[in-house]
C-alpha cells in the first residue's frame, strides 16, 4: 500500500505537485493519469525518496522510503528505462542492484528469464533497443519480488508487442495480490489496464475513483444533427428550449434530448435532416474535459506529438468550446 | 541496509565498466613511462650539474616525475566513478536501491579509494625501481633514509588526488564540468601559481603542491615551505576532507 498525504512539490514559483492525498491499494492496477507536465513523474520520484517534498509525505507500508530496509524487497519501480550505465552488461546492472539489497545472485537469472533477456544478459545495455531497455528496467523492478510495483509511462515508445507484454504483466502482478501503480497521459491506455483511476492536472487531484465509476460518470451521450436548413433548425430548437452546439462541418450536437424526440420535432416542423445519430463521447474526451481547465500548455512540449494532448486553456470561450474544437480537429 | 551489501554492490559497479580499467591503466603506464624517460635524461644530464645541484639531486623524486601527468588519469578515474551515475541517470536507480545517501556515498568512495590505493602503490613502486635502475650510480636505495616513506607517499598522493576528484564530482555532478575545472587546476594553475614568486606562498598550500612534498627525499634549493612531508600530506588530506564533505552535503540536500 502506498499512502500520500498532502504531498507537495514546488519548483521556484511553479507548483509541480499540489497537496496530493490518496491511497494506492493492493490487488488492483491503479492508473495514475494526467496530461504531460501534470506532475506524475515528480510524484513518483518523491514516493521513492529521490526528490524531497516541499510539504506532505509519501509512505510505503506506513514507512517513509528511506526507512525501508532493503527497499527493493518492498517496492520495485521503473521510472526511466535509460536510468542505467550503458557500458555495464544487463547481468551486472542487475547484480549490483541485487547485491545492494541482499538479494541472491540466482534471482538475477530468474528475472532476466522473466523479461526474456537471458540471451543478451552479457551484452552492454547501450546496445539495447528501447523495448529491451524497458524490459531490463522492469527486471530491476521485479528483482526483490516486491509487493508494490510502480511504472512511469511504461508503454511510451514501445512497439505493439511490447505494449501488449507490459499490459499483461501489470495485470498478472495485480492478480497475484500486489499493488500496481502505473502512470500514463493516455486515457485509452488506462481504460485497458487500470481498475482504479487517480487523475491529476497541474499537480492537483482531479479524480480518485474506480474505473467503472469513472466510465459511468463521464460517458456523455449526445445526438448529432446535420441539416441544410441551419437557421430553421436553430429557431426550432430555440423555441423548444433545447440547447444546441455547432460542431462545424454543418453538424450540430444536442445534449440531454433523446434522438427520438429530436426526430419527431424535426418532422413536425418539416425540417430536412441529413443526419440524426446518437453519439457516445469517448473516455478520452471525458478525460480531456476533466483536465481541460488544468492543462498546462507547452508550446515546445518535450513530450510533444502525443496527439492526445488536450487543448490549451483559455482558448475560446468556456471549456466546452475548448474541447469541442479539439474533438473537431481529431 | 548492511554496509557490506552496498560495498559489494559498488565493487560490482566499478569492476563492470571499462572506464575503470583504462583510467587506472593509463595512470600506471603514464606515470611509470614518463618517470622512466626522465630518469634516463637526468642520468645523462648529471655530469653537467654544478656541485650545489648535485648535492640536492633527488633520485627518488626524479623517478616520480611522471606523476604530474599520470595524476590526470587519476583525476579522470575519480570524476568518472562519481559522475557516471549522474550522466547516465543511474543515480536514480542507485538511490532507489540505497536510499541512505551517507551509506551510498561512503561505500562508493571507499571502494574507489581502495582500488586507487592499490594501483597507486603498485605504480609508485614500479616507478621507483625502474627509475633507479636507469639512474645507475646516482640511484637511491629503498633502505636509504626517507626513501620508503617517499615511495609509499607516491601511492598515497595518487589516491588522494582520486578522492579529491570524487568530492568535486559529487558537488558538480557533470563529468565535463568537473574535468574542465580539475584538469586545468592541477595541470596549469597550480604550477603557474607555484612558479610566480608573488603567488608562490599561496600556491604551496594547494593540494598537489603540498601533497607532492611526501615524494621528496631531498629539499630543493629554493624551497622554504613551512611544512615537512607529512605536514604537506596533511594539508592535502584537509583539501580532500573538505571536498568530500561538500559533496556529501549537496548529495544529502539535493533532489536526485
Ligand atoms: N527538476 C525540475 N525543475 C523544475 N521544474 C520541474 C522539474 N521537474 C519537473 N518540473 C516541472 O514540474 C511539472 C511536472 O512535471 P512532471 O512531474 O515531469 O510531469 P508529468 O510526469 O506528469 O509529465 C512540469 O511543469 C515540469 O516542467
Ligand atoms: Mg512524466
Amino acid at each position: 500500500m502506498i499512502e500520500l498525504e498532502g504531498l507537495t512539490k514546488r519548483y521556484g514559483e511553479k507548483m509541480a505537485v499540489n497537496n496530493l492525498t490518496f491511497t494506492v491499494h493492493p490487488g488492483i492496477v491503479t492508473g495514475f493519469l494526467g496530461p504531460n507536465g501534470a506532475g506524475k513523474s515528480t510524484t513518483m520520484r518523491m514516493m521513492l525518496g529521490l526528490d524531497n517534498p516541499t510539504a506532505g509525505a509519501a509512505r510505503i507500508d506506513g514507512k517513509r522510503y528511506a526507512q525501508l530496509k532493503d527497499p527493493l524487497k518492498y517496492i520495485g519501480a521503473l521510472l526511466d528505462a535509460k536510468a542505467m550505465h550503458g557500458g555495464r552488461s544487463a547481468f551486472n546492472h542487475l547484480l549490483c542492484l541485487a547485491q545492494s539489497n541482499g538479494i541472491p545472485r540466482a534471482r538475477v537469472h530468474e528475472v532476466l528469464d522473466t523479461v526474456g533477456l537471458t540471451q543478451v544478459a552479457g551484452k552492454k545495455a547501450k546496445g539495447f533497443s528501447l523495448g529491451m531497455g524497458q524490459r531490463l528496467g522492469i527486471a530491476g523492478a521485479l528483482l526483490g519480488d516486491p509487493e508494490i510495483l510502480m511504472f512511469d509511462e511504461p508503454v511510451n515508445g514501445l512497439d505493439p508487442e511490447g505494449i501488449h507484454w507490459i499490459r499483461n504483466l501489470m495485470k498478472s502482478l495485480a492478480s497475484q495480490g500486489r499493488t500496481v501503480f502505473v502512470s500514463s497521459h493516455l486515457m485509452s491506455e488506462m481504460a485497458l489496464t487500470a481498475d482504479h483511476l487517480v487523475v491529476i492536472g497541474q499537480g492537483r487531484l482531479l479524480a480518485d475513483t474506480s474505473m467503472a465509476d469513472f466510465i459511468r460518470q463521464n460517458s456523455r451521450s449526445y445526438v448529432r444533427l446535420r441539416t441544410p436548413q441551419r437557421e430553421r433548425l436553430l429557431d426550432v430548437l430555440h423555441q423548444e428550449g433545447v440547447t444546441v452546439v455547432e460542431a462545424g462541418n454543418g453538424t450540430f450536437e444536442v445534449d440531454g434530448t433523446p434522438s427520438e424526440d429530436l426526430g419527431e420535432l424535426a418532422a413536425r416542423h418539416q425540417l430536412v435532416l441529413h443526419e440524426l445519430s446518437p453519439q457516445q463521447a469517448s473516455l478520452e474526451e471525458a478525460f480531456m474535459r476533466l483536465t481541460a481547465e488544468s492543462v498546462e500548455y507547452h508550446a515546445h512540449a518535450d513530450h510533444a506529438g502525443s496527439g492526445a494532448a488536450p487543448p490549451p486553456p483559455g482558448q475560446g470561450g468556456d471549456w466546452g468550446a475548448g474541447w469541442q474544437q479539439q474533438r473537431k480537429r481529431s | 541496509m548492511a554496509a557490506t551489501q552496498v560495498l559489494k554492490s559498488e565493487w560490482t559497479k566499478i569492476r563492470s565498466v571499462s572506464s575503470t580499467v583504462w583510467t587506472l591503466g593509463l595512470a600506471l603506464v603514464v606515470t611509470v613511462g614518463l618517470g622512466l624517460l626522465i630518469s634516463i635524461l637526468a642520468k645523462n644530464d648529471y655530469d653537467s650539474l654544478n656541485a650545489q645541484d648535485r648535492r640536492v639531486f633527488d633520485p627518488t623524486f626524479t623517478s616520480f616525475a611522471g606523476t604530474s601527468l599520470g595524476q590526470l588519469a587519476m583525476i579522470v578515474f575519480g570524476v568518472l566513478v562519481v559522475s557516471n551515475e549522474y550522466s547516465t541517470g543511474m543515480i536514480r536507480t542507485s538511490l532507489s536501491a540505497v536510499p541512505q545517501r551517507a551509506t551510498f556515498m561512503a561505500s562508493k568512495v571507499a571502494v574507489a579509494t581502495l582500488l586507487a590505493l592499490v594501483v597507486g602503490l603498485v605504480t609508485s613502486f614500479i616507478s621507483f625501481f625502474l627509475g633507479q635502475a636507469m639512474l645507475g650510480e646516482h640511484k637511491a636505495l629503498i633502505s636509504d633514509p626517507g626513501v620508503l616513506r617517499a615511495v609509499i607517499g607516491g601511492g598515497l598522493y595518487m589516491t588522494l588526488i582520486a578522492m579529491f576528484s570524487m568530492g568535486v564530482a559529487m558537488m558538480l555532478r557533470s563529468p565535463m564540468l568537473s574535468l574542465g575545472i580539475l584538469m586545468p587546476f592541477f595541470f596549469l594553475i597550480s604550477s603557474i601559481l607555484g612558479n610566480v614568486s608573488a603567488t608562490k606562498k599561496i600556491g604551496r598550500f594547494l593540494p598537489d603542491q603540498a601533497g607532492s612534498k611526501i615524494m621528496q627525499v631531498k629539499t630543493p634549493l629554493d624551497d622554504d615551505s613551512p611544512y615537512g612531508p607529512w605536514g604537506g600530506l596533511a594539508i592535502m588530506v584537509l583539501w580532500v576532507v573538505v571536498a568530500l564533505i561538500g559533496g556529501y552535503a549537496l548529495l544529502k540536500k539535493r533532489d536526485a
